[in-house]
């Protein structure tokens, strides 16, 4: 097994303009604080951590919607972290991620099929409306919801816009920022055995964000447990369930409020 | 699943009022400065000093044929209005649309991109409002000279800070929707991220903002006439019939009154219609 990602030494920091002086630059905040890790191809990875702890921007990283201060970002290989933006565009058909709230991440002017299909016009990939109801199907829906706008529709059906508008490029990773936390209980299950049957029919490397640690523990195959920008825990889920490395893990693991789950719940759903 | 593709009920009352009662009003100021040569009584140049100041229709004393009365030279003043709602109307739409350009392209560009471009842009547009507005338009007709030209011209440049600076902050707001980055994520350009993903979201309010200015134009029209910096004064105007009927506000009211009151409603009628329109078009509201 090979690693999609290997992360070496990543530092990251944002200036933090509360604290600016009159005069002088603002002082930066370290959000990930120089770590290195490695992301195995073909397998569902969680990142989670309470809030603060810089998941989300250590996804962002990942998929270069951010530029890491220092540190080396591999991704098969070919380091990606310092790349400018015209040379990452012929990269991002394979870096797709879907967003937390669908509906702020899908254009409330578009229709559906126009979400749908404009990435995969742009690499070539189709993109008449026909793909886009292709797309839709694959994640579910109906053919039908190809002309409505996304107000028009719930948020799990909103979200599963969002994983058809990733998975249409049929990339090789996809980030998964908290996609369900703004969804109801039944919703969640749904989308969650989507997103776990999708990766393994399409081979995909998933990295999924998440501070729900019963949910990684079933969708999940590998775990990266962050605190203050600091790796804390990782390794095989089995693994750091059974044996949590940190203190941090355990105070995590005992917030689960369901510890004893069918380990099909969401299967069935 | 519940069926949302029946149509939905249509809205009636203030919000469809708000739409039709302007539309109704401006598309008979359109019709009237389209067709004024055909439906015009009197020639609105025509003197006759036998019929000066002959009241509107409904006082006594009036002759047939001159509804709304003849001004101090015995001009009929609905035929003068008549023909003057073409002048209002050209200089409104074309400088409207001139300011809007301008002011739209430039709000989007600082909005978008921040850094220099957003600095440059914003102290411009800071320096340009802090020249009180009609002392400035009176001051580049009086440089240009007077005609329709400098006119329209004289208004795009005065107003189209007014899109700049609400555009400027309706993009930024935009740009950091989870879209944008997602038109990123799908390989999108900057600039056609710009253009297709968040000018369709700021589209409204600048439809609200071009009507508005329309209604804005005609103010300003009428402000330059009103000091005869507007047009040839051969060429009936609001504005100058308003300056005429002032000086003969005691004996002849209505020279006054009647082009006010179509530069009154015209202006509303505009500055109503786009918060109508925003309305009307907004899938979102809808």
């Amino acid at each position: 097994m090979s690693a999609l990602f290997s992360v070496r030494d990543l530092r990251l920091s944002f200036p933090d303009r509360a604290h600016k002086p009159l005069f002088g630059p603002a002082p930066r905040n370290e959000v990930l604080k120089g770590f290195s890790l490695d992301i195995p191809e073909g397998r569902i990875t969680g990142i989670v951590g309470e809030s603060g702890s810089g998941k989300s921007t250590f996804g962002r990283v990942l998929v270069r919607l951010l530029e890491p201060d220092s540190g080396q970002v591999l991704f098969d290989g070919q380091e990606i972290g310092h790349l400018d933006e015209a040379a990452l565009r012929p990269l991002r058909r394979d870096l797709q991620m879907i967003f937390q709230d669908p509906m702020s991440s899908l254009n409330p002017r578009h229709r559906v099929w126009r979400i749908i299909s404009q990435p995969m016009k742009r690499y070539g990939r189709g993109g008449t409306k026909a793909d886009a109801i292709a797309a839709l199907e694959k994640v579910g829906l109906p053919p039908t919801f190809a002309e409505r706008y996304p107000h028009e529709l719930s948020g799990g059906q909103r979200q599963r816009v969002g994983i058809a508008r990733a998975i249409a490029l049929e990339p090789r990773f996809i980030l998964a920022d908290e996609i369900v936390s703004g969804l109801d209980v039944s919703s969640q299950a749904q989308v969650l055995s989507l997103l776990k049957t999708l990766a393994r029919d399409m081979g995909l490397t998933v990295a999924f964000i998440s501070h729900d640690l019963s949910v990684i523990r079933h969708l999940c195959d590998h775990v990266i447990v962050l605190n203050h920008g600091e790796i804390v825990d990782h390794g095989p889920v089995v693994e750091v369930f059974e044996a949590p490395k940190s203190e941090i893990t355990k105070t995590l693991l005992s917030a689960i409020p369901l510890p004893e789950l069918d380990d099909d719940w969401f299967d069935e759903a | 699943m519940a069926d949302i593709t029946a149509p939905r009920a249509r809205r009636i009352g203030p919000i469809n009022l708000r739409l039709w009662l302007p539309l109704f009003w401006i598309a008979l100021v359109i019709a009237a400065a389209l067709f004024a040569p055909l439906i015009a009584p009197h020639d609105p140049l025509e003197q006759d000093l036998m019929l000066e100041r002959l009241p509107p229709w409904f006082v006594a004393g009036t002759e047939p044929g001159y509804w709304l009365g003849t001004d101090s030279l015995g001009r009929d003043v609905l035929s003068r209005m008549i023909f003057g709602a073409r002048i209002a109307l050209i200089v409104s739409f074309t400088a409207a649309l001139a300011a809007c350009l301008v002011g739209t392209t430039l709000g989007l560009i600082a909005g978008f991109f921040g850094g220099w471009w957003d600095r440059v842009i914003s102290r411009l547009v800071d320096i340009w409002m802090a020249f009180p507005p009609v002392l400035f338009a009176v001051l580049l007709v009086a440089v240009l000279g007077t005609g329709l030209g400098s006119v329209i011209l004289a208004i795009a440049v005065i107003d189209w800070t007014r899109f700049a600076r609400v555009i400027r902050a309706e993009t930024m707001v935009q740009a950091r929707m989870d879209y944008v980055d997602s038109a990123r994520i799908g390989g999108a350009h900057r600039m056609t991220t710009l253009i297709s993903e968040i000018l369709p979201n700021v589209l409204p309010s600048v439809i609200a903002l071009l009507t508005l200015e329309m209604g804005i134009a005609v103010i300003v029209e009428a402000i330059l006439s009103f000091v005869n910096l507007s047009i040839s004064s051969d060429d009936p105007t609001w504005g100058a019939m308003i300056a005429e009927g002032r000086g003969a506000i005691h004996f002849a009211w209505w020279v006054l009154l009647f082009p006010l009151i179509a530069l009154f409603l015209t202006v509303l009628s505009f500055s109503t219609l786009g918060e109508g329109l925003k309305r009307h078009f907004d899938p979102v509201l809808q």
